[in-house]
């Protein structure tokens, strides 16, 4: 196991209600462990207080309460010029008086490197983000993706046990942004420093983060690997959050360990992955299934397989029907919408409720198309569906 | 075939037609008086103190032999002045720009403008009370013994200083504040992440970026104080007197104009080097 590198024990943080009197609780009791050359990721909706958790790491905010921990040091009373971290912030925030070089220098200079030294350091850094040349010009005349590389050769060139970036990419348009996901992922790998960086954008937090932890209103709902996250949401808040995801309304039948039967109405049943949460029949419950997982094939005609052999639609149910935690309902298109790399289809299913399918398009549209209205068999494997209580 | 086109008066004319009336006021008020002012200093003086030809230089030997102590003293006054206005005005501009509650700086800066609802003479007269022989200072230093008989304070080149940074301090406060409050202080934040605490912070960051501010402040107070005679008249007496006293006393009945206008033309000169600092060094990095 490796070092952990960043520790929060039941951080809390609370600031004054504007205008009112009172206290907001921007972070609420946050425990989570950052090993050592990681890349985290604090990922929520605006005002989820991941920019306050990152702060306070920074030692920008104080705790109202609770212990932060970097490197096994306690830093409460530490004020940010002490701490092993370096910030790469939201707009950069390079000094606008100073050059590039200066800029990248300046922390050196605060440290007392000598300045050969230092001028030595800066040019390996700026040559590090690949802006070598540019040493001599202002902030202003670099684009936002130079700055942004600046920003990172600044805060790097101290060689801080850990880095933070504050929404590191969102100045950035999208192309710009998706390279640098990939660019600063390889970087992280190459330094081996651990990277703390705060998001609201799901798919950035997905690509570059080794691990997520997923923030709404100032608590931490779940912390994992992204498969983690993506695959086994423990509330429903995550699985909104991060994708697309059904969520179905049923009723627990039968609760027994790993899998419970739920009913969508009274004659159709389906399983779902109870996560070890305690159910009771008869109890109302949420079932989180992703839109992919979601399989469809005619209710009457010919079968397809991708090899070429074909096998009728209903030969098809019967072998589903023998496969172990197989869900197989029946449902109507309301929607069929071609968009490219799949088709979505919005199915009603029973329990009068509407639910997403994207299906792959595999080869010719015509293949796997249904209409608006047609009646179509719908199947997805149990452990895809997750019973949510919360 | 040949055509006819008619020529709209262009954005260029039009400009200029917009810019007329100032340019003829500029020209009539400010570069006339001023053109003559320069010429008059070249004369002699003639009957009445009015200026007369023959030209001669003997006004700039006169300013030179006899008046540069003053001069000397001018600008050391308004020197001083604009630095203890900087001293000041500084940190009270960055505490009213750096209020959270926007009408606590509103209530801050109305408090700074205030004085000015009294008219500066007013107000000069009142500090001449305050420092006199048996003003309200001297009174209750000897009341407390720490006196034991009332201190000269009128009439001293330090009273001037009072005089001075007292009317003129709003002309310090006010650059400074707004440089301030468009200042990003998370700058200071970058400042701190990367090592420096708030000293270095302060002076590598925070007072380049509001140095415009700051330059503009020292040119508005500079600039007045240079040439300011209400105040060293009230306040100063004959210890205290200043260029602006030399101007007005040879403008004023038999006095000597080319000498006057001599003297001005100096004070002009001092007051354009000072914006040529400012146009060197002011507003370069917005």
């Amino acid at each position: 196991m490796a070092a952990i590198d960043v520790e929060l024990r039941n951080v809390t943080k609370e600031f004054p209600a504007r205008g009112k009197d009172g206290l907001v609780r921007a972070v609420d009791h946050v425990s989570l462990q950052i090993y050592e050359g990681e890349f985290f990721a604090l990922l929520g909706p605006s005002g989820c207080g991941k920019t306050t958790t990152l702060r306070m790491i920074a030692g920008f905010e104080d705790t109202s309460s609770g212990e932060i921990l970097i490197r096994g040091r306690a830093v409460q009373n530490v004020p940010p010029f002490h701490r092993p971290v370096n910030t790469v912030f939201q707009d950069y925030a390079l000094f606008p008086h100073m050059t590039v070089q200066k800029n990248v220098m300046f922390g050196l200079e605060m440290e007392g490197v000598p300045r050969i030294e230092a001028e030595r350091r800066a040019e390996e850094a700026l040559h590090l983000v690949r802006l070598p040349d540019i040493g001599a010009r202002k902030p202003r005349q670099l684009s936002g993706g130079q700055q942004q590389r600046v920003a990172l050769a600044r805060a790097l060139v101290k060689q801080p046990a850990v880095l933070l970036l504050d929404e590191p990419l969102g100045a950035l348009d999208l192309k710009l942004r998706q390279a640098m996901q990939y660019e600063l992922k390889a970087m992280q790998k190459s330094l081996g420093i651990t990277f703390i960086f705060v998001t609201h954008d799901q798919e950035e937090a997905m690509t570059m983060a080794d691990r997520i932890a997923v923030m709404d209103q100032g608590k931490v709902l779940q912390v994992g690997t992204p498969e983690d996250i993506y695959e086994s949401p423990t509330s429903k808040f995550v699985a909104d959050f991060i994708g697309e995801t059904n969520f179905m309304q049923a009723e627990v039948a039968e609760a027994n360990g790993e899998y419970a039967a739920v009913k969508l109405n009274e004659t159709t049943f389906i399983k779902a992955v109870t996560g070890g949460q305690a159910l009771t029949s008869g109890q109302k419950v949420t079932v989180a299934l992703r839109p992919e997982k979601i399989n469809l094939f005619p209710v009457k005609g010919l079968v397809e397989y991708e090899e070429g052999s074909t096998e009728t639609a209903e030969e098809y149910q019967q072998s589903l029907m023998r496969v172990p935690n197989m869900n197989l309902i029946r449902g109507r298109v309301r929607q069929a919408v071609y968009i490219g790399t799949d088709t979505r289809y919005v199915l009603h299913i029973p329990g009068d409720q509407e639910v997403v399918a994207r299906v792959q398009n595999f080869g010719l549209r015509s293949d796997t198309y249904f209409e608006d209205g047609q009646e179509v068999n719908m199947y997805w494997n149990a452990e895809n569906a997750r019973v949510l209580l919360q | 075939m040949a055509s006819i086109t008619r020529r709209r008066p262009g954005p260029k004319q039009s400009g200029f037609m917009l810019a007329l009336p100032a340019i003829l006021w500029l020209t009539l008020f400010f570069l006339l008086p001023v053109v003559i002012v320069f010429v008059v200093s070249f004369l002699s003086r003639g009957r009445g103190g009015a200026g007369e030809l023959p030209f001669t230089l003997a006004n700039y030997e006169r300013v030179w032999d006899v008046f540069r102590p003053i001069i000397i003293d001018s600008v050391w006054v308004a020197f001083v002045t604009t630095v203890i206005c900087l001293l000041v005005g500084y940190p009270l501009a960055f505490f009213i720009s750096t209020r959270k509650d926007p009408r606590m700086r509103s209530f801050a800066l109305f408090m700074i403008i205030l004085p000015f609802w009294t008219n500066f003479l007013v107000r000069t007269y009142a500090l001449q009370t305050i420092l006199g022989r048996e003003g309200i200072v001297n009174t209750v230093l000897l009341n407390l013994q720490l006196l034991s008989e009332p201190a000269q304070l009128l009439n001293t080149p330090e009273a001037v200083i009072l005089g001075l940074v007292y009317g003129y301090l709003p002309f310090m406060v006010l650059p400074i504040y707004a440089s301030v409050e468009r200042f990003d202080f998370r700058f200071v934040e970058a400042a701190h992440d990367l090592g420096a605490n708030d000293i270095r912070a302060f002076l590598r960051v925070v007072l380049p970026l509001t140095l415009p501010g700051v330059i503009a402040g020292f040119i508005l107070v500079f600039i007045p104080t240079i040439g300011a005679f209400v105040t060293p008249d009230l306040l100063g007496g004959t210890r205290g007197i200043m260029i602006g006293n030399l101007i007005q006393q040879q403008f004023r009945g038999s006095g000597n104009q080319p000498l006057g206008s001599a003297l001005s033309v100096v004070l002009m000169a001092m007051v354009m080097i000072a914006l040529l600092v400012y146009i060197r060094f002011g507003d370069k990095e917005r």
